[in-house]
């Protein structure tokens, strides 16, 4: 690693201590004879010897700046590019109030305060919850976890300890990467508390789950039925009334997975029949940084079963000792594993609660009227997109309607690789969909194509003729 | 010391309604445009392209506000929050600058609008600033690989339980190699990962020298072993001098060493966990390394292993390749998988690494040269205060980087705890201290940790207002019992927190049970 000229030779700017004297002063009023001496807990033999092979610290700021703003040039972003990747996070517009709020040093700074002390930032949390809870149409809202493919894990947990049962159904089609974090959590079979995963599989003209297929496989051992809406592939399913039907007839619990921003137009899935609720908080104000805006969310009727299960920090609602005065507290914390240790429901941890208040925010921007407003602007022009792309020679859309924001988009007969398309697209200045060749094999060559609220029609367009280009 | 002046603060006090109650129907805060002509031309009405089952009928019932009354309401919530605008000493978390640097440099589009499936050569600025920082955490501990996929430190943890599975699966000895041990002075978090990933936990108790016995080890250990998972030092500042038997005898029953690094800033650029035997450790990124606290994330668990253990990780791994190009490794075979979607909180790693680099080597053994000699000069002067006391008094040798002590002996004298005294040092901008984790070993536990961003002022403050809170419990305890007085709120009423009946985590849940409960009451009276 290489050192950087001009590093600073002043006391370091985050170290208030790093003067001889204070050390000093200090050292004397322990009555120590050196700093060294305090570390006398620590034998001879467990010490790093020769100190450590790292470049001097850069303090000056300018400097700093300048090496990391060297670094981020070599990023091309999706501002730069036009970008119709999504797969699990999404570029869409994240409204400057929610950086300012995001941004806050009093919430960026934030550790476990009191109930007062801390109050203003439990009371973001609640609304965090009780506003999710509007769009999903359910009653208890559990403080994120770490993503949405976490959140599936922990519901399917929370699934087998209500039911008692180990074996639960989730779709083939399932994102792939969020069916990883699912196995992990599930256990692998030779753990004595393996949660068997049974694949179900889906109509191949809708996308959507194949009933038949799924009543063959819940039987009563289900715990739970998972599926999502949009699904991976972009597809709405519109059967949950029935799945949740099939599932509650063997006494298993419904899991539906959500990207909460389609619920201002799609119903929530307490309308037809669900159980839990999981979803990402991503799409609800966070950027996509590379990944690190994933979150994820559980919610639930609330009913003790439930409530009794979840793995989450959870806030309710108080009275303080002044009349009419609202609070916030923690409630069933004796659960997690703070209070239980190993018999505790999973763990709880450091999950994404700064990026919690950057989605209550985002919910209080937008209003029932901004939800509406954005979930049909994004399914308008993601329909426009998939009939301008499909009508390209060669081209095809795999399931044509009944959609939210993205699709599949099947390259196969252009005898050119998604691989090779993207190259070309990115010479033109366009990350393409996501290539799903790799982990589909049912899917080589083919693409997931995301539209969202920042592409135009223009972009859209812009996109069509390079495609015609290339292919 | 006598010469520090407390002063009471006071947090502001907005009386601010919940969100669910504020607005006007009609008014909106974010605007979106409206399909163009052109595209409504070829699709129609966007309504009617959801399929007509999965409409929806009601609107959420959400506030309708403008943009500014957003901006206010939650710059309100945020002015009553404590955060580190006072002084927070707040233990075992380790309270650290996060530069600003990175709060706005994160917020670039470099950063923000990054996609993670964009490709690799798209995003080397990002990935050398993750390889960058690997190879900080290699030289801090000798391992030879880390990976930032873990979102906070217990996911870390998960990590190397979801590790040991697959390692002891490759070996055929997953059946067998059914059990984990760690101690009750390990952070919870071990023990309850190692449970979800299926394992039977064995929790040694500690001994009267403060860590446990290498006896209770020895029995523990057996061919059923499949690791040991452990902190060093603990929340108490004891440093088990053991360890590196420990770990040999651990790794003599065929089982893997896990450090759970947590407490590292009194040991760091002190002690490294590869020297001392172990296969695997985690770091906090948002705790040593300058990631914010966030109230709780986004975190990072940066997880790092000996090579022998490196191909069972969670992929990607970012590599560097002979020419200097950055690249995503998937095509690992053994690796576990995904313990999370993608890559990790990478925005947490630039903070990680924009700190490490203003540290410098120099920096960072400096940083736990600071943090030791506080806490010990913080010890000194809190034992002076009457009805404070620590555990583990017969130890006479120096803590590390932060101290166990009680407030048991106030207690008993003036029936006052550490609740009530946590409570009242915040009317004086002090944010109130952790505890302990359970157990807590001594009664009225609390666990301050200066390291080594707060000035020795500010510790001296914070030591004057637990004196003075101290003082105050006995001169006048109705102010401390009934604190905090200046708070943004009054104590809130902690009796119906876990009561069914009552707790309501959203707006809709407190409206039915609120309309329930005054509905009882009458009732009630009237029979």
């Amino acid at each position: 690693m290489a050192a950087i000229g001009g590093a600073g030779r002043g006391a370091h700017p985050y170290m208030a201590n790093a003067l001889p004297s204070i050390k000093a002063a200090m050292l004397k009023d322990i009555g120590a004879p050196s700093i060294e001496a305090l570390f006398e807990q620590i034998p001879k033999d467990h010490r790093l010897k020769g100190g450590l092979n790292l470049p001097a610290g850069i303090r000056s700021e300018a400097e700093l700046k300048r090496h990391l703003t060297d670094l981020l040039r070599q990023n091309t972003t999706c501002e730069q590019n036009l970008s119709f990747l999504g797969a699990g996070i999404w570029q869409h517009h994240v409204p400057a109030v929610c950086n300012e709020i995001g941004t806050r040093s009093e919430f960026l700074t934030s550790v476990w305060g009191t109930a007062m002390s801390d109050h203003g930032r439990n009371q973001a949390w609640f609304e965090f919850c009780s506003q999710l809870g509007e769009l999903v149409g359910m009653e208890f809202v559990g403080l994120p976890v770490y993503s949405w493919g976490c959140a599936a894990g922990n519901a399917l947990r929370m699934a087998a300890r209500i039911t008692g049962r180990h074996e639960v159904l989730v779709p083939a089609q399932m994102c792939p990467e969020r069916l990883a974090v699912v196995r992990q959590y599930c256990q692998p079979p030779e753990m004595a508390s393996h949660i068997r995963v049974v694949l179900v599989g889906h109509d191949a003209k809708t996308g959507r789950m194949d009933l038949k297929d799924l009543t063959r496989k819940i039987s009563a051992k289900t715990a739970a039925v998972y599926f999502e809406n949009p699904a991976y592939l972009g597809v709405i399913e519109s059967e949950g009334t029935e799945i949740a039907r099939l599932a509650r007839a063997v006494g298993a619990q419904t899991i539906v997975g959500v990207d909460p921003i389609s619920l201002g137009v799609l119903a929530p899935p307490s309308d037809y029949g669900a159980d839990i609720v999981v979803g990402t908080t991503q799409t609800l104000g966070a950027h996509m940084s590379a990944g690190g805006g994933a979150g994820g969310f559980i919610a639930s009727r609330d009913e003790e079963r439930y409530a009794r299960e979840y793995p989450t920090l959870n806030i309710t609602v108080t009275e303080t000792m002044k009349e009419g005065e609202l609070g916030f507290g923690l409630t069933l914390f004796h659960q997690s594993s703070y209070g239980l240790r190993d018999e505790g429901k999973d763990w709880t941890g450091n999950s994404v609660y700064l990026t919690a208040i950057q989605n209550a925010v985002y919910m209080s921007l937008l209003g029932p009227e901004g939800f509406r407003e954005v979930g049909e602007l994004i399914i308008a022009r993601a329909h426009y997109a998939a009939q301008a792309i499909g009508r390209i020679k060669g081209v095809s859309v795999r399931y044509k309607s009944g959609f939210f924001k993205e699709f599949v988009v099947d390259f196969t007969k252009t005898g050119k690789s998604v691989k090779a398309i993207n190259k070309a697209l990115a010479r033109r200045g366009i990350f393409g969909g996501k290539d799903l060749s790799s982990d589909m094999p049912a899917l080589k060559g083919c693409a997931l194509y995301a539209i969202t609220e920042v592409h135009t029609q223009a972009d859209i367009d812009r996109l069509v003729a390079a495609l015609k280009e290339i292919i | 010391m006598s010469k520090v002046e407390v002063k009471e603060v006071h947090q502001a006090r907005w009386n601010e309604p919940v969100v669910m109650e504020m607005g006007y129907p009609g008014r909106r805060g974010t605007v979106f445009a409206e399909p163009e002509a052109g595209v409504t031309k070829v699709v129609g009405m966007a309504a009617d392209l959801v399929p007509a089952a999965m409409r929806r009928k009601a609107k959420p019932a959400l506030p309708e506000m403008t943009e500014p009354d957003v901006l206010r309401h939650y710059l309100h919530l945020s002015q009553m929050v404590h955060g580190m605008m006072g002084v927070n000493l707040f233990g075992t978390c380790t309270m650290k600058y996060n530069p600003r640097i990175s709060t706005h440099l994160t917020l670039r589009p470099e950063v923000a609008e990054i996609h993670p499936y964009q490709p690799e050569e798209t995003m080397q600025g990002l990935l050398a600033v993750v390889h960058g920082f690997d190879m900080i955490l290699r030289e801090l501990s000798g391992m030879d690989q880390f990976v930032f996929q873990g979102a906070g430190g217990a996911h870390a943890a998960y990590t190397q339980t979801a590790i040991t599975r697959s390692y002891f699966q490759s070996k055929g000895q997953l059946d067998q190699r059914t059990e984990i041990i760690s101690t009750i002075q390990t952070h919870p978090c071990n023990q309850a990962t190692a449970a979800t990933a299926g394992f039977k936990v064995i929790t040694l108790p500690i001994e009267e020298n403060g860590y446990p016995s290498i006896e209770a080890l020895k029995a523990a250990l057996s061919n059923r072993t499949a690791a040991l998972m452990v902190n060093n030092p603990d929340d108490m500042g004891i440093y088990n001098p053991q360890i590196k038997d420990w770990v040999k005898l651990v790794k003599r029953a065929g089982a893997l060493a896990f450090y759970d690094h947590a407490n590292f800033n009194g040991v760091m650029s002190k002690i490294r966990a590869r020297d001392l035997g172990f296969d695997a450790c985690m770091f906090m990124l948002h705790k040593t390394f300058g990631g914010p606290k966030g109230g709780g994330g986004p975190a990072v668990g940066a997880y790092g292993c000996t090579a022998e253990l490196a191909p069972f990780l969670p992929k990607p791994v970012v590599t560097k390749d002979r020419s200097g190009i950055f690249r995503l490794d998937y095509d690992r075979k053994l690796s576990i998988g995904k313990v999370r979607e993608f890559m990790g909180n990478l925005q947490i790693v630039f903070y990680a690494y924009a700190w490490a680099r203003a540290m410098g080597g120099d920096g960072l053994t400096e940083a736990s040269d600071i943090a030791v000699l506080a806490n010990n000069y913080m010890e000194k002067k809190l034992l002076a205060i009457p009805g404070v006391v620590k555990s583990h008094p017969h130890l006479g040798k120096y803590r590390m980087e932060m101290t166990r002590y009680g407030l048991g002996p106030l207690k008993e004298e003036t029936g006052i705890g550490i609740v009530e005294i946590g409570a009242r040092m915040t009317d004086y901008g002090v944010d109130s201290p952790w505890l302990s984790h359970e157990p807590w070993v001594v009664p009225e536990p609390f666990t301050p940790e200066p390291g080594e961003l707060w000035s020795k002022e500010d510790i001296d403050y914070w030591i004057a207002a637990m004196a003075k809170a101290v003082d105050e419990a006995r001169t006048n305890p109705e102010i401390v019992r009934t604190a905090p007085q200046n708070a943004a709120i009054r104590p809130i009423k902690g009796d119906r927190l876990d009561d069914p009946a009552y707790w309501a985590t959203t707006w809709r849940a407190y409206k039915r049970k609120r309309g329930k409960a005054s509905q009882a009451k009458p009732r009630a009276a009237a029979s």
